[in-house]
């Protein structure tokens, strides 16, 4: 039998030193194999005397078990390093830049419109949207500023003919929405409009949102009330102080000029608020009710406000722009910074 | 409007600092646009008599003088200014005066003493540019502080005054808002009836007595026109910003400051005949005060004589019959012109004079008389001279009605509880003539205020007087609905978060465009042209959002970036000869490279496939069909319109290389634009069972005539109905090597799967048959073998 235990370590030493799978295959051919060196072996049993026969084939089996082990042993040695050689052949520089598209962006103006739109959404407000060339009735007459009135000299209109012109604010909503719409109604009428105005502070057009809520139960507390809260969330400053003068539109009576506590300086005084500490963001006020006669709605029964605010001059505040020409140079670099 | 705070506290008074006055007057609702002061700080500077002169012995441009401050000593003290001469009155900056940035001292000046410094206005912060030392009148006493000499411990105010404000035009009328607000005392001028010393009248007929209801005026003759304006009026002239002219203007000016009433004083002696109030006649002329020679219509009211329009009513006098230093007698004119008769006119003759600015919004028709009187009484006691008697043609004044106010009404709108006394004690502190009957009141408005006619008016005068801070905000109160959602309309944000996705960068244009972009990329459009733009290159309207985006490339091109992917959403605008329309559209355009440059992807540059894929992504779920157009902007072979169902959506293409080359370009750029509203559509789903048969998958690879569009094919084979169907995919599009040059080979993978039953190889190769058999018939298509 010492034949045997040389067989295995003959095997054993064998296996060790292969590196190649096909390799190890023919090693353990010549062991296991049909014409192995233990199958040998095992072809001698019939020679030897039949009470040997078992402990004499034990033995063999214990030997065939031996190499049989390591043969698998060396088998995974040698996948696992076929595996290893792999990965590392495999590995990348993880932090080489992806490939394909990159992303875009949005116009700050429809970012901050979006911002708007999804506060007033949160109260249960409607968007409605009306022409931007608009006739001289629903821009001017329908909101109570007749021909001649010194507040057609504070819009610089845009006319396209005798009868047309650009809208220059988005209060035409309001009347054709009421045309349209019963109270009590809620609405905010984003777009863009348009003044013969350009300079530093001026672009001759613009972004405003319109706001309307008309019905049973609003007043002038409440437009304090909606619009504070609007500000501080908009501006994300619990604490952001608002105040109310009162001010001059043809369509609202009372009317108001919304002032915010100035959001660059903290109402210290800068050169953003004129060092007056407060910047003017919006104007409001009760709908006057001509103009809810103008669209049949009852003003001993229901009351209305309504309120605009210029979109870019969010913007500029929210996002610390200085200069509102920006907005409409489309300058990539500008635009990618509100990405 | 801008006045001096010491004129306004001449009239009333109230126990309140400039800084809280201020913020008083724009809660109220009178803003203060600016509040200045009149001179910069400074202390230690007295009137002072320059009594000799010397040369200084090493400078020629210095002069040594000797000057009496009011001290009982001599000082010397060295000047610089061109001016300095003997008995000049002068402010002087003596030894410790504080002036703005520095303080001066005992100084030697080229080795002479000098104790203190003469000042321009300048070094007082009184102007900006300064014409050597300020020359004070020689009444000026010797010695006295110069701010209190000069009133410089005095503020301006400017209001921001709104259209409906007009009664606030005036000092009067600020302090009687103030009295209002404050309750302090108001003190204005004591007005009498000026003595009639003189037997002249001027004859006046009014033709237009609702353009003109009250027109009063007299001669005064006998006047001295080339005396100075009194100091204490200039003053008050220039902190109101108005320039002095002569004696009997600054007057006119003055009482239009002090009172809101707009005059107007006519040399008489250039009058001729009557004075008419009248329409002007078709292309009458008139040369104005300022020189201006205007051409004028029927519409516009003139104050004329026997020869023609002497003036412009409510608006400026004219030329010829000005006031002058030698005029002698004048003819002094106070009227109301009825607002619609003034409104727009100033304005469409390029004009806006501070009367103009006031008769539009409403001058007090009560108090034209007086402020007549008032003016009269300046002259006299300036220019002297003697009064005739008033001539004055009246007709029916503005009506002021009176408006019920009910206190429950009130304070519904407010939101706040205002009960009848606070009502009443408001209304009183506004002056406001009222009755009550039970708790409703009826209030008469007065007459220098044209913005009260209904309730609300009021309504918002008692706001303003508790205070809109006062006004506790409140959450809003409402029965509580849901918004709608359409689930067939996707939103607007939604395409714009695909392109943002797909790498674009969303831009916004002006609407309106230079017309040359019109002509070279929508030749067939007729652009709407604006009757006033703002410049010529943004002249029309656009019918596309093409300009702009071309626009945004080159000035991003010229910003060195490269690769450019940009959209805008917007309307288009398009003459109908009933009106406009005015589509929402959705335009791109990508140049450059396909992605940014980097490791792992060749360079290329963007092609038609590129922009296809985006749109075909926009209008998934449903397949857009795309059809061989020419578009006048795009290439011909590289642009196709895009069709969903059977609305053509818009375009797509390269730029026609005919405009690269125009705009200067090094490449062509892909481009489309779409209408957005067919695009916002979608469809609710619906289940269909899913089949659990395996499909069976067969590929057909075809050689037709390359000018045969791949879409045509597809088309075909889908329209053959052929059941079990599933998918029909173009997988490879061939030319060359093996295909004839005028050939393509098309290959299409075919997808079969039913939902009752697995094909078999039999049923397999019928459909193949017969797909293959439609396509020779149509497109006389062979099996590629």
């Amino acid at each position: 039998m010492q034949n045997l235990d040389h067989i295995v370590a003959e095997a054993l030493g064998e296996f060790a030193g292969l590196n190649q799978m096909a390799e190890l295959e023919q090693a353990k051919a010549r062991y296991l194999g049909k014409s192995g060196l233990l199958t040998e072996q095992m072809k001698q049993l019939g020679k030897l005397p039949a009470e040997q026969r078992p402990s004499a084939g034990a033995l063999i089996n214990q030997a065939k078990e031996q190499i049989q082990q390591a043969l698998e042993a060396r088998r995974d040695a040698l996948r696992q390093a076929e595996l290893d050689s792999q990965l590392a052949a495999d590995t990348l520089d993880v932090t080489l830049p992806g490939r394909g598209l990159g992303t875009g962006g949005l116009h700050p103006v429809t970012r901050t419109l979006a911002r708007i739109q999804a506060l007033f959404g949160s109260l249960g407000f409607e968007v409605a949207e009306g022409p931007e060339i608009e006739t001289d009735f629903y821009n001017f007459t329908a909101l109570n500023i007749p021909e001649n009135h010194p507040a057609r000299a504070m819009h610089d209109t845009f006319y396209v003919n005798d009868t047309h012109l650009l809208r220059t604010h988005t209060s035409p909503v309001q009347i054709r929405y009421m045309q349209e719409t019963a109270p009590p109604l809620k609405i905010i009428a984003p777009g863009r409009v348009y003044r013969c105005d350009s300079d530093v502070t001026h672009t001759p057009m613009f972004h405003q949102v319109e706001g309307l809520w008309v019905d049973e139960d609003v007043s002038f507390a409440a437009l304090k009330g909606v619009l504070a809260d609007f500000m501080q969330r908009f501006f994300e400053r619990d604490d952001l102080k608002v105040r109310f003068r009162p001010s001059f539109f043809p369509f609202t009576e009372p009317s108001a000029e919304m002032d915010i506590a100035c959001v660059m300086c903290g109402g210290e005084g800068c050169r953003v608020c004129s060092h007056t500490g407060w910047l003017e963001v919006l104007g409001c006020g009760m709908v006057h009710p001509n103009v809810l006669g103008h669209v049949n709605v009852d003003s001993e029964k229901y009351l209305g406000f309504a309120f605009g605010m210029g979109v870019e001059r969010l913007a500029m505040l929210r996002y610390s722009v200085d200069d509102l020409r920006l907005f409409f140079a489309n300058d990539l670099r500008f635009l990618k910074q509100f990405n | 409007m801008k006045f001096s705070e010491r004129w306004l506290r001449s009239l009333v008074n109230p126990a309140l600092d400039s800084a809280a006055l201020s913020h008083l007057l724009t809660m109220a609702g009178l803003e203060v646009e600016a509040l200045e002061p009149v001179a910069a700080e400074f202390s230690g500077v007295v009137v002072a008599r320059v009594l000799a002169v010397a040369p200084h012995p090493d400078a020629d441009r210095l002069r040594v003088c000797q000057v009496d401050a009011g001290n009982g000593e001599t000082l010397q003290i060295v000047c610089g200014a061109p001016n300095v001469h003997e008995g000049a009155l002068v402010p002087c900056a003596q030894v410790g005066a504080k002036l703005p940035g520095f303080e001066i001292k005992q100084a030697k000046l080229r080795g002479v003493a000098s104790a203190g410094m003469l000042c321009s206005a300048r070094e007082l912060g009184l102007a900006d540019s300064v014409d050597g030392l300020l020359l004070l009148p020689a009444d000026a006493p010797v010695g006295q502080a110069i701010r209190d000499y000069l009133h410089l411990d005095d503020v301006l105010y400017t209001l921001k005054l709104t259209p409906n404000r007009s009664d606030c035009l005036s000092l009067a009328g600020v302090a009687r808002e103030v009295a209002a607000l404050t309750e302090a005392p108001l003190n204005l001028p004591q007005i009498a009836a000026t003595p009639v010393t003189s037997t002249r009248t001027q004859s006046v007929e009014v033709n237009t007595a609702s353009a003109c209801p009250l027109y009063c005026g007299r001669i005064i003759e006998q006047v001295n026109a080339a005396v100075p304006t009194p100091t204490w009026m200039l003053e008050r002239l220039l902190r109101s910003d108005v320039r002095p002219i002569s004696a009997l203007v600054d007057i006119t000016n003055y009482v239009l400051l002090e009172l809101g009433q707009p005059l107007h004083a006519f040399d008489a002696a250039k009058l001729s005949g009557s004075v008419r109030v009248r329409m002007a006649q078709p292309a009458e002329k008139l040369r104005l005060l300022n020189e201006q020679a205007v051409g004028l219509d029927d519409s516009m009211l003139v104050i004329a004589d026997d020869t023609g329009a002497q003036a412009l009513a409510g608006i400026m006098g004219g030329a010829d019959s000005a006031v002058s230093d030698v005029t002698q007698a004048v003819f002094l004119e106070a009227a109301f012109f009825d607002p619609a008769a003034i409104a727009g006119r100033a304005r469409r003759l390029g004009l806006s004079t501070d009367a103009s600015h006031r008769f539009e919004r409403g001058v007090d028709f009560a108090a034209t008389r007086s402020a007549l009187e008032r003016a009269s009484q300046l002259i006299l006691d300036i220019c002297g001279g003697a009064a005739g008697a008033i001539t004055e043609v009246s007709a029916a004044l503005p009506q002021r009605n009176p408006i019920a106010l009910r206190p429950a009404r009130a304070s519904k709108v407010l939101g706040i509880q205002l009960d009848a006394v606070q009502v009443s004690s408001l209304l009183t502190r506004l002056h406001f003539s009222f009755s009550q009957a039970g708790d409703n009141f009826r209030v008469t408005p007065p007459s220098y205020r044209f913005d009260l006619a209904i309730e609300e008016d009021l309504i918002e005068e008692l706001a303003r007087l508790y205070g809109y801070d006062n006004i506790a905000a409140q959450a809003p109160r409402a029965n509580l609905t849901m918004l709608a959602q359409p689930e067939q309309q996707r939103d607007i944000d939604a395409v714009r978060g695909q392109l943002v996705a797909r790498d674009y960068q969303e831009v916004i244009t002006y609407s309106f465009v230079d017309a040359a972009w019109e002509a070279d990329l929508a030749p067939d459009a007729q652009p709407i042209a604006l009757k006033n733009p703002i410049a010529s290159q943004m002249g029309v309207m656009r019918s596309t959002l093409l300009g702009g985006l071309l626009d945004v490339l080159r000035s991003n091109l010229n910003r060195r970036q490269e690769r450019v992917r940009i959209f805008e959403t917007g309307r288009c605008y398009h003459a109908r000869p009933d009106g406009f329309d005015q589509p929402q559209r959705l335009g791109g355009l990508i140049y450059g490279g396909a992605v940014a440059e980097q490791w792992g992807t060749a360079a290329r540059t963007v092609d038609y496939f590129d922009l296809k894929a985006d749109v075909e992504a926009l209008c998934w779920p449903s397949s857009a069909r795309f059809v061989k157009a020419e578009h006048p902007a795009l290439h011909p072979g590289q642009s196709a319109q895009v069709w969903l169902g059977e609305v053509c959506l818009g375009w797509l293409g390269a730029l026609h290389p005919r405009l690269v080359q125009h705009y200067d370009l090094t490449s062509a750029p892909i481009c489309f634009e779409l209408a957005l509203e067919p695009l916002l559509a979608r469809l609710v789903p619906r289940h269909a069972a899913q089949s659990r048969f395996q499909p069976v998958r067969r590929d057909l690879a075809v050689v037709v005539d390359a000018a045969i569009a791949a879409q045509s094919l597809l088309e075909a084979m889908q329209s053959a109905a052929i059941s079990g169907l599933a998918e029909l995919t173009l997988f490879d599009v061939y030319r060359g090597k093996g295909i004839d040059s005028d050939k393509k080979s098309l290959a299409f993978r075919v997808l079969l799967q039913d939902t009752q039953k697995t094909f078999t190889d039999s049923e397999v190769d019928a459909v193949m048959a017969q797909l293959t058999e439609l396509l020779k018939q149509k497109f006389n298509a062979q099996l590629r073998s």
